[in-house]
Formats: C-alpha cells, sequence, structure tokens
C-alpha cells in the first residue's frame, strides 16, 4: 500500500471471517448438490429463501451504505419480470437469454428513472421511488399484449425448451415440469452468491471506501474527493441490473405474471425492507439472518392470515426501535464477531508505546483504522 | 364547453379532498421532517372509528366525526410521544421502517376487527344532494369537502402564524436545541404536532368514508395521493399544500375523463412534471 | 447564600472530558466573567448550567434547589435564560416572534417587555416583522439577548456575544450592560474579549483546558496574571 509506513499493512481477515469462509464454501456445496436429495418444495422454498436474499442484500447496499432509501424497488422486480415475458413471448427468445436482457432493460430503467429520483433527497426520495414503480405498473397494466391488468403466463414449452433443460431432465431423470425449478434454483444460487460475492469485493474495493466515507458524512467525503454523487448513481444502477435479473428469475420460475403481483409493494418492498431491518442494515450479515428469521415466522405463522402480517409489523417495529443495528447487530457488538469483516485494520509494524498521552484503550492493541461497517451510519438521506 | 368545465371543477372538488389527505401530512412532515408512510392508514382507521359510533350509536356522521376527533387527537398524542419520538433524529431510515411496520400493523389489525368487507358511512340525503351553479350540478358533499378543506387550512395557517404554539412549532422544526433553551419541551410539542394532524385526518376521514366504499387496505394508496400534494405544494406551505391536492386531483378527473384506467397514472405524472420543474415544490417556505 | 452555586462540575462528550470539577459562585445582582481560549471549556460550563448538557444533579444549585441534572426546558422554566453562541435566532419566525418565543417557557413580570426590548435596540422595531435572518450579525445579537431577557430572568447567560462582530458593533452591544446592572439582573458572560470582559465583570474567572486557572475582581488582576491563567506559564 503507497500510503502505509514501512513494516505495517491493511488486512480485513479475521480468525472468524476465515472460518466462516470455509464453512460457506461447504454450504455452497452442498446447496449446489440440493437438487439430487431435497423435495420439490423443498427446492422452492430455497429458490424463495434465495430471491428474497438476493433482494435483500441489493437494498442494503442501496440504503444501509448508499443511504439511497427506496420504497420503489418493486419497479425493478416487475419491469423485469414483464421484460423478461416479453422477451419470450413476443419475441420467441429463450428464457435464460431473456433473463440476462431483462437485467439490462431494468438498468435502462434506473437510467431514465434516475433523471427524476435523483433530483431528490431523503424522504421526497423516498417516496419518489414509489411513485415511479406506481408509473411503471400502472403503464405496463396498459399492455394488452401481456395481459393489460389481469396478466398473463409462459406457455409449458417455453420454460420445458428452456437451454438446459433436457440435458438436466435427462441427467436426473426428473419428470418434464421439474428441471425448471432445478436450473431456477441454480440461477438462484448462483445470483445469490455473486451478489454476496460482489457486494463483498466492492465494500473492500476503494469504492467500498468511498461508500462509507458518502454514508457517514458527505461533506467531508467531498472534501477529499469523493464524488457522492457518482458513486451513489453506480450503487443505484448497479443494484437495479440484479434487482432486474432476480425479478425476471422469479418470474420464470412462477411462469404467471400480473401487474399487481409484480409491482406489489408488500412482497418486494415490505418484506424485503423487514428482512433487511430485521437482520441487521449496514452489514452483509444482516439480511442473511433476517431471511432465516423470515422463513421462520412465514412457516409458524402463514396459516392466520393478517395476525401473521401483524406480527411481522410489530417485530419490526420493536427491533427498530430498541435494537436498531438488528439482530446481527446486536450480536455482533457484544461479541465483535464479523463474518464479512470490511473494517479496515493497520497491523503489523512496531507497538505502539505506552505514554501518558495514550489512552488505556489503545495502549498495546494494533492501531485501527477504521471506516465502514462499525462506524455509526447516518443515513440523513442526503 | 361544460363537460370541461364540469371536469375541472369535479377535479378541483376532489383536491380538497386530497388536500385533507394531505394536510395532517404537511404539518407533521413541516414541523419534524417526520415521514409517516402510516397516515394513509390512520385515516381509515378514524373512518372505522367514525363509522362504529355511527352504527353502534346511531349517530349523525358528523356529528361522530365530532366525537372521533378527541379520540384521534389522544391516539395521535401517545403514538408520537411513546413510538415516533424515538425514531427522530438524523437517520431518516427509523422512521421510516416503523411507520412502515405501523402501517402493516393498522391494514391487518382493521382486517381482524372488521374484515374485509367493503363499508359506506351513511350522510343521508346528502350524498346524491347537489346544487346548480350555472349550467352545471356540483354535489353537496364535495362543495363541504372543498370547503372542509379551506377551513381547515386556513385554520391551521392561524394556528401556525399567529398563535404561540404555532410559534413553538415552527422554532422547534427549525433549531430543537435552542427551542428547548425557550422552555420549549419539543416532545411534547411533537405530540401536539400529530394529535392535531390526527384530528384533521378524522375530518378528511369522514369525506372518504361517505364519499366511496372503503375497506382496511386503500390506506396507501391515499398516502401517496397526500404525499404528492405535500411534496409538489412545497415544504412548510399549507396553500401549496392545497394547491398540489387540486393539482392532483384535477390531473386525475382529467385523466378519467380520457380513460378510466388512465386517472390513477394521470396523477402520478403531474406530480412527475411539477418536480421535474421544481425539485422543491411550487411554494417550499422553509428552509430544507 | 449565592444565587447559582457550582461545585466541583464535571462534563465528558463521549471520552473526552472537558471540565475538570469547576468551582464558581455566582451573586445576587452581580456579573460575572469568565475567559479563556477556546477549547477552555467556557461553553461546555455554559451549556452545563443551562441543562443543555446534563450534569449531577447537586454539581450545580440555583438558589438552594439542584439542576445540574434538568433538562434545558426545565432549566429554563425556573428561569435562567441563555443567549447562545452564534445567536441561534429562528430562520422561520420573524424578528418580532424571535422576541415573542423566549417567554414560551415562563411568562414572569419585570422590567422587560416587547415594549422596553425596543426601547432598549430601537433597530429591532425598525425591522420587527423582517426575517431573523435577514438582520446584520450585531442586529441580531441583539435580539438574541433580546429574546432571552424578554422572560425576565433571574440569571441571564450570555454565551460569546462578541463573536463575529465589529469592535464599534461589539461596543454598542456591551453598552447596556449599566442598563442591565440597574435592573439588578444576575449575570454570566462568556467572552474571548478580555477586554469587554474586564469593563462589565464584578469578578472575572479565568479557564484553561477544563479548569479555573485564576478568580477575581478586575482591578485585582494583573495583566500577567490573566496571560499566565490564559495561555499557560511559559
Amino acid at each position: 500500500m503507497e500510503a502505509t509506513p514501512a513494516g505495517w499493512w491493511v488486512e480485513t481477515r479475521t480468525k472468524a471471517s476465515a472460518i466462516f469462509a470455509l464453512v460457506a464454501i461447504a454450504t455452497i456445496l452442498v446447496a449446489l448438490a440440493a437438487p439430487l436429495f431435497a423435495s420439490r418444495g423443498a427446492l422452492q422454498d430455497l429458490f424463495f429463501i434465495l430471491t428474497m436474499l438476493v433482494l435483500a442484500q441489493s437494498w442494503n447496499l442501496l440504503a444501509g451504505y448508499a443511504g439511497l432509501v427506496s420504497v420503489g424497488q418493486q419497479a425493478f422486480v416487475g419491469f423485469g419480470g414483464y421484460a423478461m415475458f416479453a422477451c419470450v413471448l413476443l419475441a420467441g427468445l429463450d428464457p435464460l437469454l431473456a433473463i440476462l436482457i431483462a437485467g439490462v432493460a431494468a438498468t435502462l430503467l434506473a437510467v431514465l428513472t434516475g433523471q427524476f429520483v435523483f433530483r431528490l433527497q431523503g424522504a421526497y426520495f423516498a417516496i419518489g421511488t414509489w411513485v415511479v414503480a406506481e408509473v411503471v405498473r400502472l403503464t405496463l397494466a396498459q399492455w394488452a399484449a401481456l395481459g393489460g391488468g389481469t396478466g398473463t403466463s409462459l406457455p409449458a414449452h417455453a420454460t420445458r425448451d428452456m437451454l438446459g433443460a433436457t440435458t438436466v431432465g435427462r441427467l436426473f431423470g426428473f419428470r418434464p415440469a421439474q428441471p425448471v425449478d432445478t436450473i431456477c434454483y441454480w440461477l438462484a444460487l448462483v445470483l445469490a452468491v455473486g451478489t454476496i460475492g460482489f457486494i463483498y469485493r466492492l465494500l473492500r474495493s476503494r469504492q467500498g471506501l468511498a461508500l462509507a466515507a458518502v454514508r457517514d458524512n458527505q461533506e467531508a467525503a467531498r472534501s477529499v474527493g469523493v464524488d457522492a454523487r457518482r458513486v451513489k448513481t453506480f450503487v443505484y444502477f448497479a443494484v437495479a441490473f440484479v434487482t432486474g435479473l432476480t425479478g425476471a428469475l422469479i418470474y420464470v420460475q412462477k411462469a404467471r405474471i400480473s401487474p399487481d403481483a409484480a409491482f406489489s409493494v408488500l412482497d418486494w418492498t415490505a418484506y424485503v425492507i423487514f428482512i433487511v431491518a430485521i437482520g441487521g442494515i449496514g452489514t452483509i450479515e444482516g439480511p442473511i439472518v433476517g431471511v432465516v428469521v423470515f422463513l421462520l415466522l412465514q412457516n409458524t405463522l402463514a396459516d392466520y392470515g393478517s395476525w401473521y402480517l401483524l406480527v411481522l409489523g410489530l417485530i419490526g417495529i420493536v427491533v427498530m426501535l430498541f435494537a436498531p443495528r438488528g439482530l446481527w447487530g446486536l450480536f455482533s457488538e457484544r461479541t465483535g464477531i464479523q463474518l464479512f469483516p470490511v473494517r479496515r485494520m493497520l497491523v503489523g509494524g512496531p507497538p505502539i508505546a505506552a505514554s501518558e498521552e495514550t489512552p488505556d484503550a489503545l495502549k498495546g492493541a494494533p492501531h485501527v483504522d477504521s471506516v465502514g461497517e462499525n462506524a455509526r451510519p447516518s443515513r440523513s438521506g442526503r | 364547453m361544460v363537460s370541461l368545465a364540469d371536469t375541472l371543477i369535479q377535479g378541483v372538488l376532489l383536491g380538497g379532498l386530497y388536500a385533507l389527505f394531505a394536510a395532517g401530512l404537511s404539518l407533521i412532515f413541516g414541523v419534524m421532517r417526520l415521514v409517516n408512510l402510516a397516515h394513509g392508514d390512520l385515516i381509515v382507521l378514524a373512518a372505522f372509528l367514525i363509522l362504529t359510533l355511527v352504527t353502534a350509536l346511531g349517530l349523525n356522521a358528523f356529528v361522530a366525526t365530532l366525537i372521533a376527533a378527541p379520540i384521534m387527537f389522544a391516539i395521535g398524542y401517545a403514538l408520537q410521544a411513546q413510538v415516533l419520538n424515538r425514531t427522530l433524529g438524523p437517520d431518516i431510515l427509523p422512521p421510516l421502517l416503523v411507520t412502515f411496520g405501523l402501517s402493516i400493523v393498522i391494514q391487518n389489525g382493521l382486517l381482524e376487527a372488521f374484515s374485509a368487507d367493503s363499508r359506506r358511512i351513511n350522510v343521508g340525503w346528502l350524498e346524491t344532494a347537489s346544487l346548480p351553479l350555472g349550467p352545471i350540478n356540483v354535489g353537496v358533499m364535495p362543495l363541504l369537502t372543498f370547503a372542509s378543506a379551506l377551513a381547515v387550512i386556513v385554520g391551521l395557517n392561524q394556528l401556525f402564524y399567529r398563535t404561540a404554539l404555532g410559534r413553538a412549532f415552527r422554532a422547534t422544526s427549525d433549531d430543537k436545541v435552542t427551542a428547548s433553551l425557550m422552555g420549549i419541551r419539543p416532545d411534547r410539542i411533537f405530540a401536539t404536532a400529530t394529535g392535531i394532524a390526527m384530528v384533521v385526518a378524522a375530518i378528511a376521514a369522514l369525506y372518504l368514508g361517505a364519499r366511496a366504499n372503503f375497506d382496511p387496505t386503500i390506506g396507501p394508496a391515499r398516502l401517496i395521493y397526500a404525499f404528492e400534494a405535500v411534496i409538489i405544494g412545497g415544504l412548510g406551505s399549507m396553500w401549496g399544500t392545497l394547491a398540489g391536492g387540486v393539482i392532483i386531483g384535477v390531473a386525475q378527473t382529467f385523466g378519467a375523463a380520457i380513460n378510466p384506467e388512465w386517472q390513477i397514472l394521470l396523477g402520478h405524472v403531474a406530480f412527475i412534471a411539477v418536480l421535474l420543474i421544481k425539485p422543491r415544490g411550487l411554494f417550499p417556505r422553509a428552509t430544507d | 447564600m449565592a444565587l447559582l452555586e457550582i461545585t466541583d462540575l464535571t462534563a465528558r462528550y463521549g471520552d473526552f472530558q472537558a471540565l475538570f470539577g469547576v468551582d464558581m459562585t455566582l451573586d445576587p445582582g452581580e456579573t460575572i466573567a469568565v475567559v479563556g481560549a477556546n477549547g477552555a471549556g467556557k461553553s461546555t460550563l455554559m451549556r452545563s448550567i443551562a441543562g443543555v448538557l446534563n450534569n449531577a444533579a447537586d454539581q450545580i444549585v440555583f438558589d438552594g434547589l439542584p439542576i445540574g441534572a434538568m433538562s434545558a426546558a426545565e432549566v429554563m422554566s425556573l428561569g435562567i435564560a441563555m443567549v447562545p453562541e452564534g445567536r441561534r435566532l429562528f430562520p422561520s419566525l420573524s424578528v418580532e416572534e424571535n422576541l415573542l418565543i423566549g417567554k414560551y417557557g415562563r411568562a414572569a413580570s419585570g422590567a422587560w417587555s416587547l415594549e422596553t426590548i425596543y426601547g432598549l435596540f430601537p433597530i429591532l422595531k425598525e425591522r420587527r416583522d423582517a426575517p431573523a435572518t435577514a438582520l446584520s450579525g450585531g442586529q441580531q445579537q441583539m435580539a438574541a439577548i433580546g429574546r432571552a431577557l424578554i422572560s425576565n430572568p433571574r440569571i441571564l447567560l450570555c454565551d460569546e456575544i462578541s463573536l463575529g462582530l465589529a469592535p464599534v458593533v461589539i461596543r454598542d452591544i456591551y453598552a447596556i450592560f449599566p442598563r442591565l446592572r440597574e435592573t439588578g439582573a444576575s449575570v454570566v458572560i462568556v467572552e474571548q474579549d478580555i477586554g469587554q470582559a474586564l469593563k462589565v465583570a464584578d469578578r472575572v474567572y479565568c479557564m484553561m483546558e477544563g479548569r479555573v486557572t485564576l478568580t477575581g475582581a478586575p482591578a485585582e488582576l494583573t495583566r500577567e496574571a490573566i496571560h499566565a491563567a490564559y495561555f499557560g506559564a511559559p
């Protein structure tokens, strides 16, 4: 590192994170093999977990790190879904290719809507994103070719003849409909791992450092040359891309789309926000914890209709009031453990000599040059 | 020509309803920069409260609203004092998330208590009464709604700019710490503001429930219209909020006249159009 | 008994300790000045008295009542009014409204009312309906003082009222102090302008790095002693 004095270097690895990395790799390998032993229902559950996890990580990056609190991400889920449907139904493309195109389409939507929403700040920005989502929903509901207000379905052959479907079917001896679930599941796994990996790498890069600086104090960041606008715009576009991909993937699996479902504030924003808030905003571990809690709640309470949502709402309120860093935040504060460490530490070099001026807390400890995760995030929404 | 004037007047009067939705929100947003995502649901809650008073006690809808008003004040005061005051600070996420959760809780609580059936507040003969205004017949209820909106806006302006409490609202919204040096207790000021906003919500609820069917889930849509009105009107301006409501109302009514499916869409388009030209709204008064 | 008694006052901002056991008294009708360099702890002291910072209850006793742990609003309602550092008028209020808001927490009768404050600062009456931000620095300082006076406080706290003002303006502002003395006011001023402080104060406290380093009547204090207390002995 250029600026580091001789004998020191910057490190982010911790012992806990090293262990966790091994555990994570093992888990991913097991997950890859899941279609071999998991039931179809279980696979669909896993698919749901993974896609919600991607949406949660994305929203977390947007709001928790870039300070862009959006209540309108359902715009990209729905737009991605519809773009995929358009590609398959109207252009006859393969669903997998359509998913990719949907991601690009969502990014283009972000470029367009960014012109509007980036003029707004804070609460205005939040409401602005919601209105944008509504406009997209209402506009697409006019598109008769894709079912208008009631929506439409993917024809069975479109998914059955999907790229790789026949191969997978022969390999595993599935009935015709199952390969779709398997392929979607694998794609979701790749997307989840890829998104988390991307976010982790981003936070450890210069851009990540810039993000943390902007989040903590935009003016100070600007004074050292950090272009807040560029960093935030990049994050907004990247998140739109991932969200669009996810939306398209979700609707390949569902094979049926309608404006109300694809742009549902409840499914794609409310649940996502709860997952992130309960798990822990501003940490990568948080959304993972949140998804697990969310699934547990859903499985235990799903039969109770409105009570389920009521309890979810109450839990969300209580957590935000009394544990604003979420469940993971509580745990991490107590134990100091980070599984995805992004806090930069200056290690190596000679120990700091204890002197009268050094507060006790620093005597003998490695010099900590910390920015990022554990700095108290202040999202003034600017 | 008559049809055009008719549409315009309908739009303006609808704007009165939206201004009522928005006035409470404008007050809260102006005083404490709080984005209350549950505002629409609180209006629906008030509507159910009024409905219950009407059906259980056989009261006239307007009398029921008079009784509901102080109840809503108490609910708003308690909500702010016990819950929302804890979320205020430089971070905009806690109030957003907590009020989001509140919105879900209220909607589902109402669903459990009242079921998803559509309801209506009965105002008897007033519902279909109309007054001839030149060549056009204007409904009495829409007129009353608009008149009430005017009265509320004038009242709130008087409160804000002619009373000691209003001075305290403005001072606290400017600078909480220095306000406390004046002997103002910000927590109580905020709670009072929310209480007043809930009284306005009760009035809005009366006209919402009398005008069209309502059920526990219509809160969020009303919230969007309310926010659009507040934002295009400009922070801190009550008259701006009225103007905002009218703009949304007129845009929606014209949209509906062209194609019923375009009603809501055109309202949103008008919102976006105004913000593209004036990102801080038409009459921003307060410093942001 | 002293009107205000401060005993062994400590204050910290997180890990940073700003005051280390400050002792101070204020008698009725007295004007005391607190001087010291930037960072000496003068503003921390004022904010502690005013209730903006919380301290141990009995470290600050006002007319026999321990107020150290009270909030700013409570302290104000008891009769301690502050002219905060930087004036801090309310931008959304007019000049007159800024004056009026000063008695929101305490409506006490006494020498000061809107009329008498306008008599003290005629320029404010001229510009009574202007937004507070339209005033010059000196006029804003006058308005801030008026805002504190209108509640007829028992103690007036003035935090750095000369800051950022031209010497002739400072002179005009300090010209009101004889008038304050006439009304029997008890005043604590924090000042970087030692000259003015010595002119109006009955007693002076000098602070450095969170401690009182020198105290006495202006006549007793030599220039060298103040210099040493202010900057530290060379």
